[in-house]
């Protein structure tokens, strides 16, 4: 690693000014960010560690929307948020292993958008609304293609909203070696129609697969997907599977999260 | 350079540290606690688990600064008041649930999460949580079947030890 | 009742204390008073001429104590190759220079440029950075066929040609073989490739030399499997230091799996740098290091034919490998294709003509050379895979057809140069049916079926020969050192012993099963007995850990010394007691003359060596310390069956192993516990051949495979409790305590056993796949299933 130095922050006020040096960096949990900096992928001066700051931290329930602190770990998530959105936290209790849940947080996923990370698929599934220091922004403008959103440099994720839906399910083919998803499907139906959000797939990161959002919110059960296929067409391909595994891989996860959440 | 305090297997430290200095090199450099090891650079063999404020966590993905104020365990601190084996590590040994001990440390500090979240895992149980730690030699027979052992279960139908 | 003590108990292990309590000493836990840190600087890409090194700016830099490149080692020697080859035609193989840092070309990613030798690893990496490497990139060669192909570019421009050799064996039996396989009723031919593997021991390497002036005595601390091997290596072919000013320590090794057999360049740079800055130099290398400067295994591309006469005996198998070398000779490279595998080639079967071709091919990789099992996997697998391709073809039971080819009376001469001294391989087959519950199959399948999973049931058998291995034959096939062991045991005037042992324990537990059989010998208590290894100043000249072979050589030198210590301890007990020595007997620890009740206790009679006032001084020495050395007669060789089963999800190609299944023939066993703990490892290293691992280059030399990120390690939910036994024993007929060795079976005998068991599974399905190379990931499942 290069050398910098670490604050600790106890408020936000106190995090958005200290990532407003020169050359500072957002710590969250740091399970991507300080394998990349043994790398030196990256050269902080210094770094701005989020998890001491109280505000940023827990979970609650209220009126069908559950609200995650964007510090919250992966941990905490999969205990605390089962009562309210259990889907979303089976997909918490699934992710990395037990040590990296309980440091990796919600908002450090989100805010890093890794194409295989799984948290997105949940929070664009769920119509979710990332909340930071400035502003909220709405899911159809937060995810911009891999390792890209519409957070500004030194903005901060403070909290995610997430509606809950009645019915939801995410159910993740894992890479066998890194674990992340190869692909990963989270289907949520709301009263008002089914969001289906696919991760791990695109080179564009998560998407929301329209063709079986439209089929499932006339009827909610896999036999609505049949006969329903996923272009490989900018899908990746990589040593652990083609774009057209992938593709098609996109149609048995569905099928599965749909029969799951039923 | 941070001032940092805290508490090593009940021992209160206080050192100054650069922000870039992690847990491992801590635990192993400045205070000699060896015990915890460096198997991987990507936060997935689990060889460095140790346990900050009752959670396991890898200490070669966390700073020291971030330790700052933390209750920390590690592997030299697990040993019974009168460095006797616990009942973790004497079932490690009393069932093969180590060879050339090298993950060990690791395995015995997620086995004592795992025993603390859940009295009696069972053995799909812990095979998942053992997800994060990495082991080479054992082929993670024993392994399972010890932390069955050190939760009271009956491993006399498993196959043989 | 199990014993609880001497050979056959399951004795807890002694070492484990120090290990659960964090109090292990790894060699990254020494660091030396003064030490510097190096890092090295290497090449990111696969091939290229070096025009320039500017390390000028790199040198002013903060820490920084020197900067090596290639020129500071002209004059200095090269890593050797252990093992001369001879190809078919009596020529020797190509043998190109190893250095230590890259002169004049890079040929793999990874290989070492310069090393920046540092006052800490940051400052020196700091360093490395401003280092200004100017290379003229060069087209890789990658594939082994593309690399023979005419006009490929070369790897060594001074060899004029990629192919290191073109071995045949047995040569002469080439056109007996093509004769019987023309003739034959059926022949099942198979291609396949045994993937390229990184062995990945838990610890990554790791060396610290330092060098005393006073004395010019360098001391290396090593992550090795064979400490005095490394002495020899490096101090006699690479740094020219005579092997009484070089000390090698390999104290407790977290795991080596073949890779840390050899030397490699990170130890002989920091030990010829500590000598030219008197300092120390420390080295630990990352996992991502590891994974392009740690030796990979297998990496075969084979051809394999069957030809069956009418009545389904095997008449003859034929088969055409490339084993990749990658870019330069590693230590036992040359021997793991060659003498390791093709001597392998008859299985546990009667085929009368055997013959092996095996063209060995440099390529802009890391070098291959041995991981556990090393060339007998290889040789196993393309076996039992084809023998399996051939019952799916001829519509016969393959369990059936496997027994039916079984050797079955021993000694047996295979036409491939190796004599079986024992084995029953019908009882183990026999065993391994019990165990598996094949009757219980059918109903399981319909269990799977009903959840919409395809179950399939695979078996195989294997043979190895291990407990390598006799000196003189193996000379004469072109190994470049004896194989023998040694053990000196020194009892002292108290009667404890410690003995001193060239075998090295790296999770093999020696520390605990070697005192039983010096307690079991002498009828004292094991506690009284400590092992010492890993040292070369405190030890004999002992060649290490690998190819199973440490109690079956070693163990061998030790027993023949514990003899000498009985025989010279009935000696003095004989002047005790006023009897004749060939009337002590030594029972439980007590030395009595025979028919009588005169007796004295272990004690007494060690005492009496060391404080010899009523002793015969003129016809025996004081003390009680004696030395041997073993040489093998023959290999051993452990034999087994193995059965997997799988379930198949047809709708994502996902493959899960529901159990699994050995019985072995180990000989005799000292610790059981130990023993299966082995199988354990090696199976699970197996299964992640077959299902997970993989070491992927692009066409450009790139590692794809780099970290854990993708390079998949098997993990707890990858494996099932497994089913092993031994108790099929035939013990080794040529060393004296009837063992054969076991820590390679498991990684030999498994994957064949889950490829079978996928490929059975398809079957279930309804889907004629004939083959899936390894690993049998679920994609490669899901695309064959697509035909």
């Amino acid at each position: 690693m290069y050398s910098f130095e670490i604050v600790r922050p106890t408020s936000l006020a106190d995090a958005v000014a200290a990532l407003g040096q020169d050359e500072a960096q957002a710590l969250a949990g740091g399970q991507t960010l300080i394998p990349s900096l043994k790398q030196r992928l990256a050269q902080p001066s210094v770094l701005v560690s989020l998890t001491a700051i109280a505000e940023m931290q827990g979970v609650s329930a209220e009126g069908g929307v559950l609200t995650l602190g964007g510090g919250t770990t992966h941990g905490t998530v999969a205990r605390e948020a089962a009562a309210h959105y259990p889907a979303l936290a089976a997909l918490a209790s699934n992710i990395g292993d037990p040590a990296v849940r309980n440091r990796g947080t919600v908002g450090g996923s989100l805010a890093n958008n890794d194409p295989a990370a799984c948290y997105p698929a949940a929070a664009l599934a769920s119509g979710a609304t990332i909340v930071t220091n400035s502003r909220e922004i709405a899911m159809e403008d937060y995810f911009q293609g891999m390792f890209t959103t519409a957070l500004e440099e030194g903005e901060i994720i403070t909290a995610v909203r997430f509606p809950i839906p009645e019915k939801a399910a995410y159910i993740k083919f894992e890479q066998p070696a890194s674990r992340f998803a190869l692909v990963g499907v989270f289907v949520a139906k709301f009263a008002d129609g089914v969001r289906v959000a696919v991760t791990g797939a695109s080179e564009e990161g998560v998407f929301r697969w329209t063709e079986a959002e439209e089929a499932l919110s006339g009827n909610f059960s896999a036999t609505a997907l049949d006969g329903l296929t996923v272009s490989a067409d900018g899908l990746m391909s990589d040593i652990h599977g083609s774009s057209a595994y992938r593709a098609h891989l996109i149609g048995v996860l569905t099928k599965r999260a749909v029969a799951a959440a039923a | 350079m941070t001032k940092v305090t805290m508490t090593v297997n009940g021992k209160t430290v206080a050192k100054e540290v650069r922000g870039n200095t992690l847990m491992t090199e801590f635990l192993r450099d400045e205070l000699r606690l060896t015990g915890t090891h460096v198997g991987c650079d990507t936060s997935q063999c689990g060889a460095c688990t140790i346990h900050v404020n009752g959670l396991n966590v890898k200490a070669c993905t966390i700073f020291a600064a971030e330790c700052d104020g933390a209750e920390v365990g590690t592997i030299e601190g697990q040993a019974n008041a009168d460095g006797s084996l616990n009942v973790i590590q004497q079932a490690f040994q009393d069932h093969h649930g180590l060879q050339c001990g090298f993950c060990t440390p690791g395995m015995v500090m997620a086995a004592a999460s795992l025993l603390k979240d859940n009295p009696k895992p069972s053995e799909a149980e812990i095979r998942h949580y053992l997800e994060g730690n990495i082991c080479r030699c054992t082929g993670y027979h024993n392994i399972v079947k010890a932390i069955m052992a050190a939760s009271g279960q009956d491993v006399s139908v498993i196959a043989a030890e | 009742m199990p014993k609880d003590h001497g050979i056959g108990a399951s004795q807890k292990r002694r070492e484990d204390v120090r290990f659960l309590t964090g109090t292990g000493q790894y060699t990254d836990d020494i660091n030396v008073y003064g030490q510097t840190y190096c890092h090295f600087l290497r090449s990111d890409v696969a091939h290229g001429r070096i025009t320039s090194i500017d390390t000028a700016a790199a040198e002013a830099m903060p820490g920084v104590v020197r900067i090596f490149t290639g020129k500071d080692f002209e004059g200095v020697g090269g890593l050797p190759c252990g093992w001369l080859i001879t190809d078919r035609f009596g020529e020797p193989m190509k043998e190109p220079g190893h250095p230590v840092l890259a002169q004049g070309k890079v040929r793999h990613v990874g290989d070492p440029i310069c090393a920046v030798v540092a006052d800490s690893l940051e400052e020196a990496r700091n360093a490395a950075e401003a280092i200004v490497v100017e290379i003229e990139e060069l087209p890789a060669v990658v594939d082994m066929k593309a690399a023979l192909a005419e006009g490929a570019p070369l790897v060594h421009d001074d060899m004029g040609t990629n192919l290191c050799y073109d071995w045949g064996f047995v040569e002469d039996n080439r056109a007996a073989v093509d004769e019987a396989i023309r003739n034959a009723h059926h022949v099942t031919t198979l291609e396949l490739v045994n993937n390229r593997l990184v062995a990945n021991p838990m610890e990554p390497r790791v060396a610290v030399a330092e060098y005393n002036r006073a004395n010019d005595e360098s001391t290396l601390y090593t992550t090795s499997q064979n400490p005095h091997v490394i002495r020899l290596l490096m101090g006699a072919f690479v740094l020219g230091i005579p092997e009484h000013k070089l000390r090698v320590v390999a104290p407790d090794v977290g795991g080596g799996f073949g890779t840390k057999i050899f030397h490699y360049a990170e130890e002989a740079f920091v030990t010829f740098a500590a000598r030219k800055i008197n300092r120390p130099v420390k080295w630990t290398s990352t996992r991502s290091e590891a994974f392009m400067s740690d030796a990979h295994g297998r990496d075969h591309v084979t051809k394999i034919e069957l030809a069956l006469d009418k009545d389904n005996n095997f008449v003859a198998v034929r088969t055409d490998t490339l084993a990749n070398m990658g870019a330069y000779l590693s230590t036992f490279s040359s021997s793991i294709p060659t003498w390791l595998h093709g001597t392998l080639m008859a299985g546990n079967y009667r085929t009368p003509h055997i013959y092996v071709n095996v063209r060995a091919v440099f390529t802009n990789t890391v070098p291959v050379d041995a991981y556990r099992g090393a060339g007998r996997p290889e040789a196993t697998f393309q076996l039992e895979r084809v023998i399996d391709k051939a019952a799916r073809e001829l519509g016969v039971d393959p369990i059936a057809l496997r027994r039916q080819n079984f050797i079955t009376e021993f000694p047996y001469a295979t036409p491939v140069a190796v004599e079986y001294d024992t084995g029953d391989y019908v009882a183990t087959m026999d065993k391994l049916e019990e165990m598996i519950d094949r009757a219980g199959f059918a109903a399981r399948r319909k269990e799977s079926e009903a959840k919409g999973k395809l179950r399939g049931l695979g078996i195989n058998c294997y043979i190895e020969a291990c407990g390598i291995a006799p000196s003189n034959l193996v000379g004469q096939l072109g190994a470049r050192a004896g194989l023998y062991d040694a053990a000196t045991v020194r009892v002292n005037a108290t009667g404890s012993i410690s003995v001193m042992v060239g075998a090295h324990s790296h999770g093999q537990g020696h520390e605990t099963s070697f005192p039983q059989v010096v307690a079991e010998m002498l009828g004292i208590d094991e506690s009284m007995i400590d092992i010492v290894h890993g040292d070369s100043s405190k030890i004999p000249f002992g060649m290490g850990t690998y190819g199973s072979r440490s109690l079956a050589v070693c163990g061998s030198a030790m027993v023949r010394a514990t003899e000498k210590i009985i025989n010279k301890a009935k000696k003095i007990a004989g002047h005790l007691l006023e009897a004749a020595d060939t009337d002590i007997e030594l029972k439980d620890g007590r030395f009595t003359v025979a028919g009588t009740d005169k007796s004295v206790a272990w004690g007494d009679v060690t005492l009496a060596a060391y404080v010899p006032h009523n002793y015969p001084l003129e016809e025996i020495e004081p003390g009680l310390e004696e030395t041997a050395f073993y040489d093998p007669s023959n290999f051993t060789y452990p034999s087994g069956a193995y059965a997997c089963e799988v379930e198949l999800d047809p709708e994502t190609g996902r493959v899960t192993v529901e159990r699994f299944a050995a019985a072995d023939d180990f000989g005799n066993v000292v610790n059981p516990m130990i023993v299966e703990g082995q199988v354990h490892g090696g199976i699970a290293q197996g299964i992640g051949q077959a299902l997970l691992e993989s070491c992927v280059y692009d066409s450009d030399g790139q590692l794809l495979s780099a970290s854990y990120m993708d390079y998949a390690m098997p993990r707890a939910t990858d494996v099932p409790f497994y089913a092993v036994d031994h108790s099929c024993a035939t013990p080794c007929t040529h060393n004296p305590l009837g063992v054969k060795g076991c820590g390679e079976a498991g990684a030999i005998g498994s994957p064949p056993a889950v490829v079978n068991a996928v490929i059975d599974a398809l079957a279930s399905g309804g889907h004629k796949v004939d083959h899936i190379d390894m690993p049998v990931s679920p994609h490669r499942v899901w695309s064959a299933m697509q035909g």
